[in-house]
This record gives C-alpha cells, structure tokens and sequence, in this order.
C-alpha cells in the first residue's frame, strides 16, 4: 500500500492550518459527512490544530449508525435461526438492538459471522448447500457496488440459498434533509471522498446552488482533511458557493461508471428511516423486483418487525450535528462503548465512540 | 427472566451483569477481560500473589523467589504463517514467566484434543513445542491429555503452565513504573495479530506477514546483564502494546506519553491494520517486550537491546509522566494528542 505516511506529514498539516487560520476572519460551521472523516479527525487530533473561529459538525456518514433499529432486530430475529450462517461487517456486531446486540446471539448459538466482503458470503453460500447465508448488506453508495456483485454473481450462478438484508443509504438525500432543517448550522460541507468515488460529484452542483452551500470532496487522511477545510474556508470567506474536488487522486466527477451500472441494475430508490434522525425521502436503495428473492426480510418474513429507540439516546441530534457527544447526558456515564445505547457510540466510525475511545471528555486533559 | 448469575458478596458485580452469558470480548484481553478478572476471579480467589496482577505470580519458596505462570492456547487456525499452536503454548508461557525477570526453567503441556483429530497434526504440533522448548533453554516435565466428543472443540486447545526462579535483586512488576522513566519496545508491533487475521476464513488477504511468535528469555537475561534495575516489562499479547500500557498506568498510578512517530510497525502491517481499521496498538504480539527502564538508562539499553537477536529493531517510544494518571496519550503525528484506551473487546474490522 502506498501513501501511508505521505498524508500524515505533520510539518505540511502545520502549514496548511497556517494557511487556513490566515484567510479566516470569522466563525465557520463545516460538516463533515463521512465518519470515516471524524474518526480521523478526532485519532489524529486534526481539530487541535485548526483556529478556534473553525468548528467541526459531525455528519451522518457513519453507515452503522444510522441502520435503523428495527433492521438490527431482524437482523438478530433470521441470525437466531438454526438454518442460517449470518455475515456481517465486523463492527455491526455490537450495535444494540431492541434487547440484544449479534455477539449475544452467537453467544446463545447463532452462526454469526464476521466477513469483510459480501463476496466472502457468497463463498460461504457455495460451501454450505444446506444453509441459507444471509449478509447484512448495510453502509452507503460505497459499501453497495460490492453488495449489487454478490446478488448478480448469486443470479448468474443461481446459487439460491444466499440473500441479503439491505439497508443501504445514500448521501445526497441526508444532505438535503439537513439543509432544510430549521436547526442547521452548518455553512459548508466536507463531502465522502470514498462515496463520491463510486458516484462522482455531479450529484452535489444542484445542491450547492440551492442552498448557497459549498460542498468540497474530501479524502481522509490528515493532509486531505486540512485540504478540504482550506478550499471550504476560501470559498466561504470570498462568499463563493460551488463544488470543489480535494480529493483528485481518487474521486472524478463522473464516477465509477461500471459500479454505478450495477448499481442501477440491482436497486431501485426507497424511502429509508435513519437511526435517530427519522425518514427521508428517496434516500436508500433497495432489491429491485427482479431480485426480491435475494431479498432476506422476504425470505424470513420479517418485514412487520418494529422497535423504539432508548429515550435516553441522543444519537439522532448527535448524526445530525446540533449537539456534539460530550453534550449528552449518558456520554461516557450510561452509555460507553462497552455499553452502548445507540449505535454511535459503538461503530468506529461513529462519533461518540470516536469521541470515547480518544479522550474526549469534557474534562479531558491536553499536555504535553 | 432471571438467569444473572449469583454474585452476591462479591466486589461490585455490577458490568458482569450486562453480560448474563461469556462472550468472545470477554476473553479479548480488553476490558471485557479486565473486568472478569477485576469483578469475579480477584474477589473470588483473593491473595496477596494474586492481586499484583502481573503476567506470572511471584512466590517466596525456600529462600527464593518462584515466578509461576500459565496460559492457555486456542488459536485458529492452528498453523499460521510464522508459528503454530504449538511454538504459541511454549513461547507464551516462557514468555509470562520471563517478564517478572525469572529464568524459565520448566513447563506442564495439558492438551484437551477434539475426538477425529489428525494424530498427523499433533505430531506437528508436538515437534514445534519440542523445538520451542530447546530454543528457549526450558524442558516441559509434566502433561495431561483429554479427548472431547467430536463438535465440542476445535480441533486441539492446549494449556501450559510454567515456573522459574527469579534472580536477586531483580524487582520487576506492573507497579513498579515512575515518572520521567523511559518506554522502550523490543521492536515492530503488531505482526502476530495481523499475521493471523490474514489467514482467518471470510477475512484472508494476501500478504506476507508472519507471526512474531518467540521466547524471549534469551533477551531479557541479556538485557539484564545490562541493567539490573528494570522496572516494568510486559509482553503486550492480546489487546496489544495500548491495553498493557494502560494497566501498567493504572497499576502505577503514573500518566504515559507515546510518540506515534516513534512506533516501529512494519509497511505491510501498517497496510493491513489501515485495510481492516485496525490500530496497531490494539493488535497482538507473541514475540515482543515493552520495557520501562529511568532515563539515565534507556539510551544505554536500548543500544544493547538492537545488538541482541530479538530486540534488533528496538525504539524508544514514550516516557512516564505524573500528569494524567493512569491514561495513556499519544502525540499524533501531525502534533496534536489523543488518549489510547484499551481495547474494549473483541477487535473488529470495520466496515468500510
């Protein structure tokens, strides 16, 4: 792998916040979308070298953070099943449901597995004829090309005890619901470096105008973080509103044309329900007709399953960033990653949890 | 539904209670582990050898000092690159008795074998052990055997336990770090754990990763001739150098500063860990030391330390502090600070 220590040059981050603290002559709100982006810029203390006038919302972009708890519980509801070997991207497992979070299900005798690609269970599919495999096909434009692979692959090579549990999300749409919140606050957006290189970014030009917002497509290391924050603050400060890519060594505008082939072959637009921010319209995908079969709540008749939310959970205010994870009262006291009430709190993309596991605390120490 | 079990006059039940069934965390070496240890086994078992909480229980026995240790071993698959089961029983057992300073003398094997295992693989298994134990100057004088019923095991699981005699005037113990002393490792991190993850089935990637399985007796008998006033060593298994590092903050009472600069991880773990969203810190070791030495002393041993075998890629990363007791922070490579928590439990990959 390249690129490993290149984007993490402290000397260069130093002069780009420089940079940045010389153009900035008021307060600015930028969100960042992705939680791929807060974890890094809470492990790599990136905040901590900003000016102060530049605040950091953290966006929704965490994709087991906003699974909504009713598909956790049907989740837990097929992995119970004697029949069923049930894949899962590792940090899905601890995500609480309604009374039980995956870990206790293997526990009490589930076949649950941790997989790193839905290809993987579909390899499983092959192996165990006499078992129904099921993936827990979760995250956003980025995790699903891999996901529309597995169920072409299932069909092409009619491989029919495998399907899917699909929630899948999408950003342009949790954009938009934020901007026409009454509560917003924030002024600019770091777009998902890694979304935007399965989509592009022609999606964020109407966006942009319509909201007077500028949007700037931003990776995740260090450097590219401080990248994106300076073009935000540039366009900002001059008053300018438009899209700009700061991630030009992965992300075109255009996209990953075959991705979004398949894409367009396997889902089709959905409505889907946020964890703790609610339904927004048109903003998941799910199977299209032609490969319901695949479809695993179909398969397991699990589709009237619902569930409520903690009340003490404030998740949805966090996702949405009008409240940072130290602002609620269970941070750190009734909720830790240890024992979690929502989700943010345990994927490691997931604010709270990035918050927790580095020492965000409001009372946390800064020496030297 | 009432299936919590009974805790009562116990010390504060109350995490297991969250828990009413085992999990895998629980056995991760994070703090599902520390509070099993901390909330059932202390107050269950309680003694003064028990209670210092270090990787071998210290004994005074006929006007000398027993180190005794044991560990048991369930590592799948049983073979991986650079190791197996077998090399891991005696190594980390040798290992455990080694880090309070004590010359490893001898070993019990007890084996609990899955009916329909291969004897062909326990030869294997046994041959490594056999070479394991010559290397590390150790015999294994005592052993047990049971076979359980076919789908009640995974193949082979294996128990060693271990004594050897510590040396006067050596003080070594997870207490014993101070401020302003010096947090030395005995080279790259984390190469055992991403070794493994790279064979596990529904996570293979291709790599060249190897175990760093090794007994590291030789070099702490070195190292010692060296410095006989170590403080604190630790070989940082599961839950990786941040879990040890932060037992030994608490057990101290002292704060501990890393440089992430300074951290020896080889490119292609690095990549791994960055693929999987994985920190190096959490991962496993099987063949590495931190040890905590003053900072008159560090420079001089860690110059020894890069002359021995095992210790060639030896660096000095982070200093004891009295600020922040009992938290471990990192300085980030781009100049700011992080806190490095334990690992809570099971570690797992993420998602995208």
């Amino acid at each position: 792998m390249k690129y490993l220590k290149e984007f993490r040059d402290g000397k260069k981050a130093k002069h780009i916040a420089e940079e940045i603290r010389q153009v900035t002559t008021q307060k600015w709100s930028i969100m960042e979308v992705c939680g791929g982006q807060t974890h890094s810029i809470i492990r790599n203390g990136i905040d901590q070298i900003l000016p102060d006038d530049i605040e950091l919302i953290h966006g929704p972009g965490c994709p087991v953070c906003v699974t909504p708890l009713h598909l956790i519980d049907k989740a837990l509801a097929i992995a119970s099943r004697d029949d069923v070997i049930f894949c899962s991207f590792g940090d899905m497992l601890r995500v609480p449901g309604s009374k039980q979070d995956l870990f206790s299900v293997r526990a009490t005798g589930g076949d649950v597995r941790i997989v790193y690609s839905p290809l993987d269970a579909l390899q499983l599919a092959r192996k165990n004829p006499d078992k129904e495999i099921v993936f827990f096909g979760i995250g956003f434009e980025t995790t699903a090309p891999a996901n529309a692979m597995a169920i072409h692959l299932a069909h092409k090579q009619k491989i029919s005890n495998f399907s899917v549990l699909v929630s899948h999300v999408l950003v342009p749409p949790a954009i938009e619901a934020i901007m026409s919140s009454p509560q917003n606050r924030v002024q600019a957006f770091l777009a998902a470096g890694h979304v935007c290189s399965v989509m592009g970014y022609w999606q964020y030009h109407p966006l942009s105008q319509k909201y007077r917002i500028p949007i700037v497509i931003t990776g995740f290391e260090p450097l590219d973080i401080l990248e994106g924050i300076r073009r935000a603050v540039i366009q900002l400060e001059s008053g300018k509103a438009e899209v700009k890519n700061a991630y030009q060594r992965v992300v075109t505008e255009d996209g990953n044309q075959s991705a979004q082939k398949i894409l367009e072959e396997i889902f089709d637009v959905t409505d889907r329900t946020w964890r703790g921010i609610g339904m927004i319209p048109r903003s998941g995908w799910k199977l299209r007709e032609k490969y319901r079969k695949y479809d695993a709540e179909i398969r397991f008749s699990v589709q009237d399953i619902e569930a409520c939310e903690s009340e003490l959970c404030k998740s949805g205010e966090v996702l949405q960033g009008i409240i940072k994870p130290v602002d609620c009262p269970a941070f750190g006291k009734k909720c830790t990653p240890r024992t979690p009430l929502g989700a943010t709190m345990v994927s490691g993309e997931g604010a709270c949890a990035a918050y927790y596991n580095y020492g965000r605390f409001n009372t946390v120490e800064e020496k030297e | 539904m009432n299936d919590s079990p009974d805790f009562d006059g116990l010390k504060c039940p109350i995490p297991l209670r969250d828990y009413p069934r085992i999990t895998l965390g629980h056995g991760g070496g994070g703090q599902l582990s520390s509070e099993l240890v901390e909330h059932l086994f202390l107050p269950a078992f309680h003694n003064p050898y028990l209670e210092n909480l270090g990787d071998s229980a210290v004994l005074p026995i006929a006007g000398k000092r027993l180190a005794f240790s044991t560990d048991s071993f369930v590592v799948r698959p049983l073979f991986f690159p650079g190791g197996s089961i077998g090399d891991l029983a005696v190594n980390g057992t040798v290992n455990d008795l080694a880090m309070s300073g004590a010359k490893p003398l001898y070993l019990s094997a007890g084996f609990i074998i899955e009916e329909g295992f291969e004897i062909q693989q326990l030869v294997a298994i046994c041959n490594q052990m056999s070479q394991a134990a010559k290397k590390a100057g150790i015999s294994i004088v005592t052993g047990d055997t049971k076979v359980i019923e076919k789908g009640h095991g995974d193949g082979c699981f294996i128990n060693t336990s271990g004594i050897g005699i510590i040396p006067d005037g050596i003080n070594i113990g997870p207490a014993n770090a101070r401020p302003d002393d010096v947090i030395l490792i005995s080279g790259t991190i984390a190469d055992h754990g991403m070794a493994i993850m790279s064979v596990r089935e529904g996570l293979e990637f291709e790599t060249t990763i190897e175990s760093d399985s090794a007994a590291l007796n030789s070099l702490v008998e070195y190292m010692l001739k060296v410095n006989t006033d170590i403080h604190v060593l630790r070989d940082p298994t599961r839950g990786g150098v941040a879990s040890s590092l932060n037992e030994i903050a608490t057990s101290s009472k002292v704060g501990i500063v890393l440089q992430e600069l300074s951290i020896p991880v080889t490119p292609s773990v690095q990549s791994a860990c960055e693929f999987l969203g994985m920190d190096p810190l959490h991962v496993a070791n099987e063949g590495k030391l931190i040890a905590i030495v003053s900072s008159e002393t560090a420079e001089l041993l860690l110059e020894m330390m890069k002359k021995h075998p095992l210790g060639k890629d030896s660096a000095i990363i982070g200093t004891v502090t009295s600020d922040h007791s009992g938290r471990v922070v990192e300085k980030t490579a781009i100049g700011a600070s992080r806190v490095v928590t334990p690992q809570i439990g099971e570690q797992l990959p993420r998602i995208c």
